[in-house]
């Protein structure tokens, strides 16, 4: 079978976007794994074990507990905006394997409806965003960028499920031949082609902003560090030699 | 002294979120560190030169060095979830007191030279040169963070601007831009021994005096011993409980409760400040060098326990960081915690009975507690989480029979600062220190309508000087505020010979 350019130019799209996903966010997690923590500073009341800290931070990235603390209206618009995009990416997950697997055929319906409320969600943040002067005036064209760059792409992939349905075969086609690295014709569908497009910016934009608070949260020293400095005498790496 | 007119927030009895006032108090400078002091704590005397790439370099250093700072200037989405948590955006109206305002100053010159993206795209992503500008306006809002911490109990990844503040000030010194207020009181610490600067002698004549007044006043034989070598506590405290008011209230209070515990005890003339303005700046090196007078103190003393005064950042400091610091203290009695905090102490004795305490000495006032914010947000007492909090209320609740809380939204984990800790407790920031005060003021104000309060117990050294000049621009009388060790000194029946 021949292989069209815009095939390659795609698949070398697809590649470049997830080589700089994975790469760029694996080194940011582990720059930030390595990186010492000199003094012990939880935010405290805090737990004292690191049982008890391993479940306040599943707390805080499963729940946003601090934004319920902080404002109600942003913990509902970010619990929703989150979950949906995360149902909707998970249902997308199907045209990543062959055969699809049960849970995520029984995810599909769900995934619609997810698909149908993320837009919603976006526009709800950017609503608030723009409303609130405190907000308003540390938002910056990153801000508005990343916001914009998920709308897109839902707005895309509800407009290819209702209006400009492309052959899925094609589709699952081409996403399949991206993972087992056997090349398929793209579909040539025009809403597609920018669909993933923008998926390639979203991937390829992510380490380099403030999505990597998605595995920062989990190094946050004020967060997973228990309180235990009495009991358990913490080291500061870079200053043992007590003469310096 | 010529009278400052200050613009006093009006007391309401709540707090409203204010529309953004841009460069509200931009002008409002703290004084810039004086060349010796700078000199003394290794930080050029003045502005180096090449301040562009040695800022840079310093934060580059300083994001190797702690995680937080690694993280936090990475993480945050802008949620807008602190926007209306600072007491210092509340009372000022200055957007740049916003949490993650004053994280972006820091931000936008992270970005443009320490990231790809900032070097490529620059203004579009918010990254900026750094300028004489963006130095200015670091040192002006770095100066009005308190680093109480706030702002982390709502931030959905728990950023703590104090990590960014102390970070911002770090860099400002190593570049020769400091603040005078602490470098001033770290070179007194380093040259006579603490923050008030008073010498041993002088110190050991101001208890003689105290001692004497006490017994000519109320009869009570109180001993505020010093460098007694084998006592079995060393005490603790900031130098202001040998000297300011309402402090030295709460000292009566500790001599009292050693006293009728029956327990030796000391004081140290070398390590003779519990306070640590290393913290406020950032610099590990300086805080583990003025936290070490500790470690000297209990060479020579040879206590089994070491027992640490009502102060909130400096308890953050003992309970937090000086086991790191200057630990481990294996000459102490591992049976008792090291340090254990007055609180801790004086509640033990309350719950075994051992304290004999009449409620009705303190019956000209209904209580509330302010939770100091370091105590609250960066340390803890007794066993478990929020002991902070609740151990200082049974000790008041046990010395008084009106005690009253603040709303909940303003005290524990909630607490606001007193607006003038972090190193704002310098007069030329009178203006940020009232205004920061306006949140607590509030609530205050508040419990007086309902409860009839009229009186502030603290835990901090920092709130007690604070609070004890804020309070009369708000109409209140300074004697509303003090210890909580002056309500137990209080209530503590102490006939002098007649027996205890």
């Amino acid at each position: 079978m021949e292989i069209s350019l815009l095939t390659i130019i795609f698949m070398a799209m697809a590649y470049g976007a997830g080589a700089i996903f994975i790469i760029g966010f694996l080194r940011k997690l582990i720059i930030y794994a390595k990186t010492p923590s000199p003094l012990k500073i939880p935010t405290t009341p805090a737990p004292i074990n690191p049982a008890g800290s391993f479940f306040r931070v599943l707390g805080d990235v499963v729940l946003f507990r601090n934004l319920f603390k902080g404002n109600k209206w942003t913990w509902i618009g970010g619990i929703i905006f989150h979950y949906s995009f995360l149902i909707v990416v998970l249902r997308h997950l199907r045209y990543f394997m062959y055969p699809v697997a049960g849970w995520d055929m029984a995810l599909q319906d769900a995934g619609i409806y997810a698909g149908i409320v993320l837009p919603i969600a976006v526009l709800y943040l950017l609503m608030r965003r723009t409303t609130v002067d405190r907000t308003m005036f540390v938002s910056s064209l990153a801000d508005y960028f990343v916001l914009a760059l998920i709308g897109g792409i839902a707005v895309t992939g509800l407009l290819m499920k209702f209006y400009v349905r492309p052959f899925m075969v094609d589709v699952k086609g081409f996403i399949y031949g991206l993972v087992t690295v056997n090349p398929s014709t793209i579909p040539l569908d025009p809403v597609f082609m920018l669909h993933i497009t923008l998926v390639f910016m979203l991937l390829a934009y992510f380490p380099f902003s403030k999505l990597v608070h998605a595995g920062g949260v989990l190094f946050s020293p004020s967060r997973f560090m228990c309180d235990n400095p009495r009991e358990k005498r913490h080291i500061n790496p870079w200053a043992t030699d007590l003469s310096a | 002294m010529a009278k400052v007119k200050y613009e006093i927030p009006v007391l309401t009895g709540h707090v409203v979120t204010p529309k953004i006032q841009e460069d509200a108090t931009v002008l409002v400078r703290s004084n810039p560190a004086k060349e010796k002091d700078m000199t003394a704590l290794g930080f050029p005397a003045q502005l180096v030169p090449d301040w562009q790439e040695k800022a840079v370099e310093r934060l580059k250093d300083l994001m190797e060095k702690y995680k937080s700072l690694r993280v936090y200037l990475d993480i945050c989405v802008k949620c807008g979830s602190c926007t209306d948590k600072c007491q210092f955006f509340l009372g000022t109206k200055d957007p740049r007191n916003m949490p993650v305002a004053r994280q972006e100053l820091l931000r936008k010159v992270y970005r443009r030279y320490l990231t790809f993206g900032g070097k490529v795209l620059g203004k579009l992503i918010d990254a900026e040169d750094i300028t004489k500008e963006t130095l200015d306006e670091w040192y002006t809002y770095f100066h009005q963070c308190s680093e109480c911490r706030r702002c982390s109990v709502y931030c959905p990844y728990g950023i703590d601007t104090a990590e960014i503040t102390m970070a911002g000030r770090e860099i400002l010194d190593s570049i020769g831009y400091g603040q005078k207020y602490v470098t001033e009181i770290i070179n007194k610490v380093y040259t006579v021994g603490n923050n008030l600067g008073m010498p041993g002698p002088a110190i050991q004549n101001t208890l003689e005096f105290l001692k004497t007044d006490i017994q000519e006043t109320s009869g009570a034989e109180v001993e505020f011993p010093m460098d007694v070598k084998g006592a079995d506590i060393m005490f603790v405290t900031p130098s202001a409980d040998f000297f300011a008011s309402p402090h030295v209230e709460s000292l009566i209070g500790y001599a009292k409760v050693f006293k009728q515990a029956g327990i030796s005890w000391t004081l140290s003339s070398h390590a003779s400040e519990a306070g640590n303005f290393g913290m406020f700046i950032g610099n590990y090196y300086v805080m583990r060098k003025v936290a070490n007078r500790i470690k000297e103190g209990i060479q020579e003393l040879k206590p089994k326990r070491l027992i640490h005064g009502e102060c909130g950042h400096a308890w953050r400091i003992a309970y937090s960081f000086w086991n790191t610091l200057i630990g481990p203290f294996d000459s102490l009695d591992p049976k008792y915690p090291a340090p254990q905090h007055i609180c801790e102490f004086t509640h033990d004795l309350i719950k075994r009975g051992a304290l004999k305490l009449d409620k009705t000495a303190n019956d000209e006032f209904v209580v509330t507690l302010h939770d100091s914010c370091n105590v609250a947000r960066g340390a803890r007492m007794g066993t478990s989480p929020g002991g902070q909090f609740e151990i200082p209320r049974e000790v008041i609740k046990a010395t008084c029979n009106k005690y009253v809380d603040m709303a909940p939204n303003t005290i524990r984990e909630n607490t606001f600062c007193c607006g003038g800790g972090g190193g704002l407790l310098t007069d030329e920031l009178m203006d940020i220190r009232i205004k920061g005060a306006m949140p607590r003021m509030q609530a205050y104000k508040a419990v007086k309508d309902s409860n009839g309060a009229n009186f502030i117990a603290l835990i901090c050294a920092i709130c007690k000087a604070q609070m004890s000049k804020i309070l009369p621009y708000y109409g209140y009388p300074m004697e509303e505020v003090g210890g909580i060790h002056q309500l137990v000194g209080r209530a503590i029946v102490d006939r002098g010979k007649e027996g205890v």
